[in-house]
């Protein structure tokens, strides 16, 4: 077929040729099809805005954590416990995501810490955009650690880099064994998988060894964190792990809580 | 569900290289989609057609390549093709936690008349 107009001549044809067709349209030869190459990234601009994002955690001295989960997995209930747990020892801040109501950042705030409160409206995920926006809510405020809590959602939060050194993804033992075999992309590139809610674990009939072997497959680098938020179950291995990827800042000590 | 986004780049980036190169239409989009990219084919052909629609990109044929996940072995020293979770090196059995490609989104080319 021909790809200038899409008569039955193959192409590409010889100009100055007799058309036996009518044509519906001025047929200017001149216009001929062209390829342009772009080999561009989607996400480049997100990705960019990424690299400035960890510039500024990394020149500041924060660790910066990226927790995604599907909704209701104890993203915030996480977070929670960790700021009562460690507010004597670091200087805690959050980045809160939801579609709506600012809920989960009175939580945060409850509990301690600055929290800032990105409404995303109809979007499903926080992008690097958004997280430099609330950056500057945050303003000087000194933080040794922030806590991005990503909008509960397993599909596109994957694909936004947010410019944090870890990706942790929150699970929980009521939502069965097989979510990192269904959303394997999250799962990937995780730095650490939480899987709270232990202390439910009988109750809902938790195959504990199928649940660990599926999520050692499918995060095969991440480390792995069995607890419960609410009876602070396992959260001693989960705070040694942030020890051991938070600044330290010997010059300043911090008198024991 | 962030096709939308996705398609709305495209649209966008696919009509500024057209106007850039003087061309009245873009007649096809070429993609390259990677199989850790979480992108569900069908949904980002309903989106950019929907996004498309009315545009001088109306109607351009979207044309999806994969690209496969890569793993490197650091043991072996190698890098495999494979799928989403099945990360083992097909030489040693290693499950590498290495991937380089596979969350591929790229905007490869367009043709314009």
């Amino acid at each position: 077929m021909c790809d200038h107009c899409g008569c039955s001549t193959p192409a590409p044809h010889a100009h100055g040729h007799a058309h036996d067709h009518d044509h519906s349209h001025a047929h200017d030869h001149d216009e001929e099809r062209k390829t342009i190459a772009l080999h561009q990234s989607l996400m480049a601009k997100n990705d960019r805005l990424a690299e400035q994002n960890r510039g500024f955690f990394k020149g500041r001295g924060i660790l910066a954590l990226n927790l995604v989960s599907s909704p209701g997995s104890g993203k915030t209930a996480l977070i929670e416990a960790t700021l009562r747990a460690l507010k004597d020892e670091f200087r805690m801040a959050t980045i809160v995501g939801d579609l709506a109501t600012d809920n989960d950042a009175r939580r945060l705030r409850a509990a301690g810490a600055p929290a800032i409160q990105i409404t995303t409206g109809a979007v499903c995920h926080l992008d690097a955009h958004m997280v430099q926006h609330a950056l500057e809510d945050l303003g000087d405020a000194p933080v040794d650690i922030l806590f991005i809590e990503n909008v509960g959602n397993l599909v596109c939060p994957s694909s936004f880099d947010l410019g944090e050194r870890l990706r942790v993804v929150v699970t929980s033992v009521t939502e069965g064994e097989d979510k990192p075999l269904k959303y394997p992309a999250i799962f990937q590139n995780a730095d650490a998988v939480v899987v709270n809610k232990i202390d439910l674990a009988d109750a809902v009939g938790f195959a504990r060894e199928t649940a660990l072997a599926n999520l050692k497959a499918a995060a095969p680098r991440a480390r792995l964190f069995e607890i419960s938020a609410r009876t602070g179950a396992g959260l001693d291995a989960w705070h040694a792990f942030l020890r051991e990827h938070a600044p330290r800042r010997p010059a300043q000590p911090r008198e024991a809580g | 569900m962030h096709e939308f986004g996705i398609a709305e780049t495209i649209v966008q980036t696919a009509l500024d290289a057209a106007r850039a190169h003087g061309a009245a239409r873009v007649d096809v989009v070429r993609v390259r989609i990677g199989d850790l990219s979480g992108v569900v084919e069908e949904a980002l052909r309903f989106a950019f057609e929907s996004i498309a629609d009315g545009t001088p990109a109306g109607g351009a044929r979207l044309e999806i390549e994969r690209a496969p996940v890569r793993c490197y072995c650091s043991s072996c020293g190698v890098e495999f093709a494979t799928a989403p979770l099945d990360y083992q090196c097909p030489a040693c059995g290693a499950i590498s936690g290495d991937v380089r490609g596979g969350r591929e989104m790229d905007l490869v080319s367009i043709e314009v008349s």
